[in-house]
C-alpha cells in the first residue's frame, strides 16, 4: 500500500518488531572486509544455533552493513550488555552461544584489546576509536537491518522526504540545503545548493539526478559502506533532489566491482516502490520520480562527471569540456545534477534537523562531518566520520592509535591518486576543504592513509602515477602522454638508472600536465609526484645521485639466529647458523620483503 | 561489419538465445544499454570475442567499432578467454602499501605467466585490480569470490596449491 501520510509512515514503523521485547540484540558486521572473513558463515553458524534452541523471540540477531572498526573485523557488538566481540573465526560460535547467548558470560578472549593502553575495553561507546567521532552520513550504518524499510522508517526514514513534499516547495528545499552550507563530498566541494539551484533554474521538458557511486580512489569504500549498509538514506536523499530539481528519474552509476555488493540497494530500490515512496503521486502529491542503476565497467575517469554520463549513455568514459555544465546539458543533453552518495545521505538529516543545526558543525566554509577511510601503518583501521575542522593528529593518534609497533610516523596521503602527502608538519592542520588546499593537497573523496618512517615515497608516487597513467582515457594529450613519461622518469629512478635531470623534468611535467590537461584526473594526476617531491626530495635525490641502498639488511644486535629469514627467502641470499647472527647478500637479494615479514624480532631493515 | 563477417558458428546458440531474451527485456533505449548488454554477454560467454561484440553491434544496431571501442575501454570486459580462477591481487593503496606488488610478482612467477594472460594449464588468470575496499585485510589476494587476507608472500604457494589440486577449493 503507498504511503501518503505521516500516519502511514507511523504505521509502517509499527510494523517493526519491538526491540525491546527481545532479551538481546545482536549486530554482527556484514561490511565487505567482514564478509571476507567469514562473518557470513559465523551468521549462518548462530542463527542455526538460536533457531534449534527456539531462542528466535529472546535473541534479535542482525545482520547490519559495516560496523566501521575494520581492522578488528569480523566485529559484533550485543546489546543491552553494551560489548563489542572482534576478531571471531567461525570456532567462536559455540563459545558465544554456549557462554554468552544461553549463560550471559562474557567470551573474555573475544573482547577488544586496546593495544596502545594494553587494556581490555568491552563497550565500543569506550573505545578510542568511536569516541571522537559524529555520524551524520553514517547514521544508520550499522546500527540497522539494511535490507529492512521499516527499520529504516523506525529511524525517521522517509520523513524529510514527506516534509519536503507535503510541507516545502522545491525552491524551499534547495533554499535549506544551499543555507546548511554542504559542500560535495566527491573531492571538488563544490557547495551542493548552489549546483541544485543552478539545475533546477534550467528550462526543460525532462531533468535527471544522478548518484555517483563510482567510488575509484584506491583505498576509500565510505560509498560502498552507505550503499550496503544504509541504501535508503541514499533512495530518499535522491528522491529529494529529484523533487528540488524537478527531474522525474534518477540514476545511480555504480562501479562494475561493487556489483555483488549492491543486492541491499536493489532491495531498497524495490521496497520504495513497493511502498509508493517512488512512482507516481508520491505522498499523494502530483510529483513523480524513480530510480534506476546503471552499472561502470571499471574505469577511474567515470569518477569525473562528464566522462561518467558519456558512460551511462553506453559510450566510452571520455570526459567533454565544460562548460557547458552538467547543470545544463548533461544526460541525454538535459540538465542534469551529479552528486556523490556520501553528499547525498546528508540531505535527509539537513531537512529533519534543519540548516541551522548542520551549519553549527565543522569551520566556517566547510560543513557538517567527512567520512574517512582510514587506513595503512596504523592501529586502528576503518571508516571514521568526524566534524571537518578535526586535525590529522586528532584522526592518527586519538582514534587510529597511532603506529601498532610505535614507529613514526612520516607522513598521511589524501586524496588518492589526485591528492598529495602531508608530513608532520601539518598534523595540527584541521581537516576542511580550504585548509587542505593552502597545504598543497585536497580533500578528496576520503582515503587516507598513513605510512611509517620504512616507506618510500618515490615508490608511492609511481604507484599512484602507474594507476592514473593506466586510467588515462586518452582523449587530450598531456594526460595520455604526459603521464606516461612521468611514469618512465619514475621507473628509471627507482632503477637506479636515472640522472639528477630527472628531478627538474618531473617537475615541469608534472606543472604542464596539470595546467594542459581536459579533466580532473589530468590535472590532478601529477598531484602525488610533485608532492612528495616537495616533501621528501631527499629521497627522490637518493635515487637520481644512485646512493640508494637496495637490499634489505639485518640488524646484528637484533637477530636471534631463529633461520625463519632463510628459510623463506626465495632466492637463498641470506647466510647464517642457528643462533647465530645471519647476512644478506645484498647483490641477490631482490627485495621482496619475505624475510622482513617472517623476522620475529623486527632484526630485518627495509631498503 | 557486414554480415558476412560474423560468423555464428563458433557461439553457443542457447547462450546466444539467453543474450536476446536480455535484450529483448530491456526498456527503453537499448543502445544507451550498450555495457549493461555486454555485461550480459561476458557474464554468459566467459569472455567477448571479436564475433560477439559483432553480434551485439548487430543485435542493438550499432557498429563494430563503437562496441570494440566501449569493451576495450573499460577494464573490467575481456576480450581473450580467462582461466578457470581469476586470481586477481588487489593493488589498492593499502594493500601497496603492505606489499601487495611483491606478491603480485611472485603469483605470477609460480604460475609462469604473465599479468592478464591465462597460465599454460589454462587453470589461472592473474590480474591486479582496483581496491576492493578490504583494506583492513591488506594485502588481499582473492580467487574467484574467495578473498584470502593479510597475504604473505611465503603463503602463495601454499594457496595456489589448493586450486591446482581442483580439490580443495574451499
Amino acid at each position: 500500500m503507498p504511503i501518503k501520510t505521516r500516519e502511514d509512515l507511523m504505521q509502517l514503523k509499527a510494523q517493526l518488531p519491538d526491540e525491546t521485547s527481545y532479551r538481546m540484540t545482536i549486530l554482527l558486521c556484514g561490511g565487505t572486509s567482514c564478509l571476507s572473513s567469514e562473518s557470513d558463515i559465523i551468521d549462518e553458524m548462530l542463527r542455526e544455533k538460536i533457531e534449534k534452541n527456539h531462542l528466535e523471540n529472546e535473541v534479535n540477531l542482525v545482520k547490519v552493513g559495516c560496523l566501521r572498526f575494520c581492522g578488528e573485523g569480523p566485529i559484533m557488538f550485543i546489546s543491552p550488555d553494551d560489548i563489542a566481540y572482534v576478531r571471531l573465526t567461525i570456532k567462536d560460535v559455540s563459545d558465544i552461544f554456549e557462554q554468552h547467548i544461553l549463560r550471559g558470560h562474557i567470551v573474555d578472549r573475544l573482547l577488544y584489546v586496546d593495544g596502545a593502553q594494553n587494556k581490555t575495553v568491552p563497550a565500543p561507546k569506550d573505545m578510542d576509536f568511536f569516541k571522537k567521532q559524529q555520524r551524520i552520513a553514517l547514521r544508520n550504518v550499522g546500527d540497522i537491518d539494511p535490507r529492512s524499510i521499516e527499520a529504516y522508517v523506525a529511524r525517521e526514514g522517509y520523513e524529510a522526504l514527506r516534509r519536503c513534499i507535503s510541507d516545502m516547495r522545491a525552491d524551499e528545499v534547495i533554499n535549506v540545503v544551499r543555507k546548511s552550507g554542504l559542500r560535495g563530498r566527491g573531492g571538488g566541494g563544490f557547495p551542493t545548493g548552489l549546483k541544485w539551484a543552478y539545475t533546477a533554474s534550467v528550462k526543460s521538458d525532462e531533468k535527471y539526478v544522478i548518484c555517483n557511486a563510482d567510488e575509484g580512489d584506491p583505498g576509500a569504500f565510505m560509498d560502498r559502506s552507505i550503499i550496503e549498509g544504509d541504501p535508503h538514506s541514499l533512495v530518499e536523499a535522491m528522491i529529494i533532489a529529484g523533487y528540488a530539481n524537478g527531474a522525474s528519474e534518477g540514476h545511480i552509476y555504480i562501479r562494475a566491482e561493487y556489483a555483488i555488493s549492491i543486492e541491499p540497494l536493489r532491495l531498497a530500490i524495490d521496497k520504495a516502490r513497493e511502498h509508493g515512496f517512488l512512482g507516481t503521486h508520491i505522498f499523494g502529491s502530483e510529483f513523480s520520480f524513480d530510480i534506476h542503476i546503471k552499472l561502470g565497467a571499471g574505469a577511474f575517469v567515470c569518477g569525473e562527471e562528464t566522462a561518467l554520463i558519456r558512460s551511462m549513455e553506453g559510450h566510452r568514459g571520455e570526459p567533454d569540456k565544460k562548460p557547458p555544465f552538467p547543470s545544463e546539458s548533461g544526460f541525454r543533453g538535459k540538465p542534469t545534477s551529479v552528486n556523490n552518495v556520501e553528499t547525498y545521505v546528508n540531505i535527509p538529516a539537513i531537512i529533519l534537523r534543519g540548516a541551522d543545526w548542520f551549519a553549527s558543525i565543522g569551520t566556517e566554509r566547510s560543513k557538517g562531518t567527512k567520512v574517512f577511510a582510514l587506513a595503512g601503518q596504523l592501529r586502528n583501521i576503518g571508516l571514521v566520520e568526524v566534524p571537518m575542522g578535526t586535525t590529522f593528529r586528532e584522526i592518527i593518534y586519538d582514534i587510529g592509535g597511532g603506529h601498532p609497533e610505535g614507529k613514526q610516523i612520516k607522513a598521511v596521503q589524501i586524496g588518492g591518486p589526485s591528492g598529495g602527502v602531508i608530513t608532520e608538519d601539518f598534523f595540527d592542520t584541521p581537516i576542511d576543504y580550504d585548509s587542505l588546499i593552502a597545504i598543497g593537497a585536497m580533500m578528496g573523496s576520503g582515503g587516507m592513509i598513513v605510512m611509517d618512517e620504512d616507506s618510500d615515497m618515490v615508490e608511492i608516487a609511481k604507484f599512484y602515477l602507474d594507476f592514473t597513467q593506466d586510467e588515462s582515457c586518452g582523449k587530450c594529450t598531456p594526460c595520455r602522454i604526459g603521464t606516461k613519461r612521468m611514469y618512465e622518469i619514475l621507473e628509471r629512478l627507482t632503477a637506479m638508472e636515472g640522472d639528477p635531470q630527472d628531478l627538474e623534468r618531473l617537475e615541469t611535467l608534472g606543472e604542464n600536465i596539470k595546467n594542459a590537461s581536459l579533466c580532473g584526473l589530468g590535472q590532478t594526476a601529477p598531484n602525488p609526484v610533485l608532492s612528495t617531491m616537495k616533501f621528501f626530495r631527499e629521497e627522490y635525490e637518493a635515487y637520481a645521485y644512485r646512493t640508494k641502498r637496495t637490499s634489505y639488511l639485518i640488524d646484528g644486535k637484533q637477530c636471534i639466529g631463529c633461520t625463519k629469514c632463510a628459510r623463506v627467502c626465495p632466492v637463498d641470499c641470506i647466510a647464517g647458523k642457528v643462533r647465530e647472527v645471519h647476512t644478506i647478500n645484498e647483490n641477490d637479494c631482490i627485495a621482496c620483503g619475505a624475510c622482513y615479514d617472517a623476522c620475529p624480532t623486527n632484526a630485518i631493515v627495509k631498503p | 561489419m557486414r554480415e558476412k563477417i560474423l560468423d555464428r558458428s563458433t557461439l553457443d546458440t542457447a547462450l546466444l538465445a539467453r543474450l536476446d531474451a536480455y535484450i529483448d527485456s530491456l526498456k527503453g533505449d537499448k543502445q544507451e544499454q550498450l555495457i549493461h548488454v555486454l555485461h550480459k554477454a561476458q557474464e554468459l560467454f566467459g569472455h567477448l570475442p571479436h564475433n560477439l561484440q559483432l553480434y551485439v553491434a548487430h543485435a542493438l544496431g550499432l557498429s563494430g567499432a563503437r562496441v570494440n571501442g566501449v569493451v576495450t575501454f573499460y577494464s573490467f570486459f575481456n576480450e581473450e578467454p580467462v582461466g578457470k580462477y581469476v586470481t586477481s591481487v588487489c593493488m589498492g593503496t593499502a594493500c601497496f602499501v603492505k606489499g601487495a606488488d611483491k606478491v603480485l610478482e611472485r603469483t605470477l612467477n609460480l604460475l609462469g605467466t604473465k599479468k592478464g594472460e591465462m597460465s599454460p594449464d589454462g587453470l589461472f588468470t592473474v590480474k591486479d585490480i582496483r581496491c576492493i575496499g578490504a583494506c583492513g585485510l591488506a594485502p588481499v589476494v582473492t580467487i574467484n569470490e574467495k578473498v584470502y587476507g593479510k597475504v604473505k608472500v611465503g603463503q602463495i604457494d601454499d594457496i595456489l596449491s589448493r586450486y591446482r589440486g581442483e580439490k580443495r577449493a574451499d
